[in-house]
């Protein structure tokens, strides 16, 4: 939290801003001068200095400490406008507070430094974590298509007079399945990478937002999918200023995330709701839902559910929330009170009505 | 046909030229092989080829400025192969005069059917005015469409938007392209128009709109109106 007010302020406006501080403190205690005592000035301007030394580098604490003992020194102690001391124990007071100011600046210093190095480590401890979930995911999710297409390709090349037509045709369609398998992680790895690049931008047109979800559902089914898909898209919706690929994909990975981990007999509800220029998609099936301690995890990168079966890398649902946070969107996971789960989606962005174009 | 069209690829992925060698010379096409652009443009000015499949990624020069220097006087199609997301550059190469493209991973059918509605553009001229598919009748003098035998009513903006598909045939064309012939010059930016109409179009025309099957949405690039056989 330290880090934060560092950073925001640069080395001459710390300079400044504690300079500032100290002389508008002492500004208002020698208004006050007639109620308050000098020696209880000396703490007040104490207390400001260690303030400052929670957020500023040391060397503007030690000059704005150094200054504030100048400034005490010159208005308050008697006598006044002069860098004189009359008594022995203003020598002594004036003495330990510049030491006081100093040991209050250094030791914030070194406890902030402390904190620094703890941060870090825990950074890279959670970075080699998050490498090693990665690269788990990775290898798993990559190798056991790459394993079925070695695999294939070694019995057909190997074994062709041993297998009958109808093996020879299983292991064709095994390896077009794992290529088609491996052709989507790398599609969603490259999205990934872009997104955390930071140099996905959203191009956006004008989207016909049926055309888009009913393109994303013929992708769908064309793997072969069991589940029932219900698509409720209002006729009078108008078309939305959006990117079209990130809305189709967001689409694609939350339907395609439902078909896989929902029972064969289940239902997957579509619905697109246009609220005031808020582009309202909701994605709901009727399976089991998820559990409560993972609904706030989903989301995160290379997640996967407990006891979930294969197929994903757990970076559908990553991609689908940095598209639409991209889009400027937002997306809420929960689960219905009649089992299953509900995913909404809220987009503001610019419409457009049929109505309004003329047709000759 | 009695002679085989030639075919020539311009890859420099060795597994692609063997895979696209296969398939073609399986479907009966002549194959000649180039390995980067200098050979390419060579050999496509030594022996012009009836088409030309040019891998946009190439080692020795970029895909695009290849495409210009064959299209000054190579009039046949060509076939653009890309990588995947890169509709940028799908564009581009649609606008420099490529007749269609792929993107890697490709169906090999799909290649195929690609080829043959750019060749079947290249040998044959809409000199036939009347166009017959399926159910579908389109009559480019009468400017009538009929679906079954059944007049089908088009304002005119929606006829001029069919037209202009019903004479590309099996062709992407870019949105940009599509603004331009039907509406002019000024509209090119108007994408909502071209969203309308062709929602108005498939309403008209399709068996089931929100499942088309004529009006093909390429997305990111544009729309392909394909008949069905």
């Amino acid at each position: 939290m330290f880090e934060l007010f560092i950073n925001k302020y640069s080395k001459t406006k710390q300079y400044l801003y504690g300079i500032l501080l100290v002389c508008l403190v002492a500004g208002i205690c020698y208004a006050f001068s007639q109620y308050i005592g000098y020696r209880v000035v000396a703490f007040i301007l104490l207390l400001t200095v260690s303030l400052i030394a929670m957020f500023f580098d040391i060397l503007p604490v030690l000059v704005t400490a150094f200054i504030s003992a100048l400034i005490w020194d010159y208005f308050f102690i008697p006598p006044h406008f002069t860098l004189q001391v009359a008594s022995t124990d203003d020598y002594i007071l004036l003495f330990m507070y510049f030491v006081i100011a100093s040991i209050n600046a250094v030791l914030t210093y070194k406890i902030r430094q402390i904190e620094k190095v703890a941060m870090q480590k825990e950074e890279k401890a959670n970075t080699v974590k998050l490498y090693n979930t990665i690269l788990n995911s990775l290898s798993h999710e990559l190798r056991t298509p790459i394993a079925a297409i070695i695999g294939a390709t070694d019995n057909l090349q190997n074994h062709n007079e041993k297998l009958t037509d109808k093996n020879r045709n299983e292991l064709v369609k095994e390896i077009s399945k794992a290529s088609f398998r491996l052709n989507q992680q790398v599609e969603n790895l490259l999205n990934m990478s872009r997104l955390e690049s930071g140099f996905i931008q959203p191009r956006k047109d004008w989207c016909d937002i049926a055309e888009i979800v009913y393109d994303a559902v013929k992708r769908i089914e064309e793997n072969g999918i069991s589940q029932k898909i219900h698509i409720n898209i209002n006729p009078a919706i108008p078309l939305f200023k959006l990117d079209k690929g990130m809305l189709e994909q967001v689409i694609y990975n939350l339907v395609n995330n439902a078909a896989l981990y929902t029972d064969a007999n289940c239902t997957i509800n579509i619905i697109a709701i246009c609220h005031a220029d808020v582009l309202q998609i909701i994605i709901e099936d009727n399976g089991k839902g998820f559990r409560k301690e993972e609904i706030t995890n989903v989301f995160d990168k290379f997640y996967r559910l407990k006891n979930t079966k294969t197929g994903g890398t757990g970076l559908g649902l990553s991609i689908v929330k940095g598209f639409t946070e991209a889009m400027g969107g937002s997306i809420y996971l929960e689960n219905l009170s009649t089992g299953g789960a509900r995913f909404t989606i809220n987009i503001a962005a610019e419409t457009s009505y049929q109505k309004s174009i003329k047709n000759e | 046909m009695s002679n085989p069209a030639e075919i020539l690829i311009i890859d420099d992925e060795v597994q692609m030229r063997k895979l696209l060698e296969i398939t073609l010379q399986s479907n009966d096409y002549a194959v000649s092989q180039a390995t980067n652009a200098k050979e390419g443009i060579i050999m496509a000015a030594n022996h012009p080829p009836d088409m030309i499949i040019l891998d946009l990624g190439l080692p020795d020069e970029d895909g695009h400025s290849v495409l210009q220097k064959l299209r000054e006087w190579y009039t046949n199609p060509v076939i653009i192969l890309s990588v995947q997301s890169s509709e940028e550059d799908i564009i581009k190469a649609l606008d420099t005069g490529a007749n269609d493209y792929l993107t890697k991973p490709f169906r090999t059918g799909e290649l195929l059917a690609r080829m043959r509605s750019a060749l079947r553009g290249a040998l044959t001229d809409v000199n036939n005015p009347v166009l017959t598919y399926n159910d579908l009748q389109i009559d480019l003098s009468a400017r009538t469409v009929k679906k079954k035998n059944e007049l089908i009513k088009l304002t005119a903006t929606e006829y001029a938007l069919l037209a202009t598909f019903a004479k590309n045939e099996g062709k992407v064309l870019t949105h940009h392209y599509l603004l331009r012939e039907v509406w002019g010059p000024g509209f090119i930016n108007q994408s909502q128009y071209l969203r309308v109409f062709i929602a108005q179009l498939r309403k008209k025309i399709e068996d089931d709109p929100n499942r088309p099957e004529y009006f093909i949405t390429e997305s990111g690039i544009g729309y392909r109106f394909v008949l069905k056989e």
